[in-house]
């Protein structure tokens, strides 16, 4: 549900003139709801930006989505690939 | 770390890894109601194209993880159909201090309670230096009756964005 949250609540701003980018976790909602822009992550639900205390992949996942933000091709969906191994 | 559903994913030291965005991470029940349920279609798809190089532009967070601060009342979890308030997140707000709230049951909240930065990643946009709006806000994306959210919380938290001259969002469910 929190994937269709955040597509809705994007439409507005995006209506009110804010460009936003979604991350988001299931990419099916993401084809029926279509939020303007998204990214596709490949993490379970509970940990969108990758894991807890990671600031590095977090980062790396937070500059894949505003990269999106230079698009204006609406609706965007990508994907971000795994992560390696440790 | 509570893992839920029928199918495990494979671990990778603190990530779980699964296929791009798929389902497999749940039960059969919640992936049911996932094929059923009436999702919201939005159509026409707007876009406000960022006018400005990214380093310009102001930025907000919009988290569903149901996060507050201490000082704030928690989410309603009775709510039926869920609570689509949202909380006000100052960018000074300390991230560790934040509270989370969220009633779903389908997924793991260690890892935000642990981290918040995980949901709602103030900290971050902060070391990359980024030009950052003096208000977040935080939902809790647990709606499965989205009207009030699409007429009236959504309406409202994007005017307050607009009245601080929010430029761009980053959105994060959780």
């Amino acid at each position: 549900m929190c994937n269709q949250a955040v597509s809705l609540i994007a439409a507005e701003l995006e209506r009110r003139g804010i460009a936003t980018v979604c991350v988001i976790l299931l990419r099916e909602i993401a084809e029926k709801v279509r939020p303007p822009r998204a990214l596709v992550v490949p993490f379970n639900h509970g940990y969108p930006l990758g894991a807890p205390n990671d600031a590095a992949l977090q980062t790396s996942v937070i500059e894949a989505a505003l990269a999106l933000l230079e698009r204006d091709d609406v609706p965007v969906l990508m994907e971000r690939g795994r992560p390696r191994p440790q | 770390m509570r893992l839920l559903g029928r199918f495990r994913p494979k671990l990778h030291g603190s990530l779980i890894i699964r296929a791009v965005g798929d389902a497999s991470e749940f039960s059969l029940t919640t992936r049911l109601f996932l094929k059923t349920y009436p999702w919201r279609r939005i159509d026409p798809v707007p876009c406000a194209p960022l006018r400005k190089p990214l380093r310009d532009a102001r930025i907000a967070i919009v988290t569903t993880a149901g996060l507050h601060l201490p000082t704030q009342q928690p989410f309603d979890n009775e709510k039926r159909g869920g609570d689509t308030s949202y909380r006000v997140i100052p960018n000074d707000a300390d991230v560790s201090s934040l509270l989370e709230a969220h009633r779903s049951e389908t997924f793991d909240h260690a890892g935000v309670r642990s981290d918040p930065n995980l949901a709602f990643p103030l900290d971050r946009l902060h070391e990359m230096q980024l030009n950052l709006a003096p208000r977040h806000l935080s939902f809790m994306g647990s709606i499965t009756a989205p009207n009030r959210l699409i007429k009236e919380s959504a309406p409202e938290a994007a005017q307050l964005l607009v009245d601080d001259g929010v430029e761009a969002a980053l959105l994060v469910p959780v």
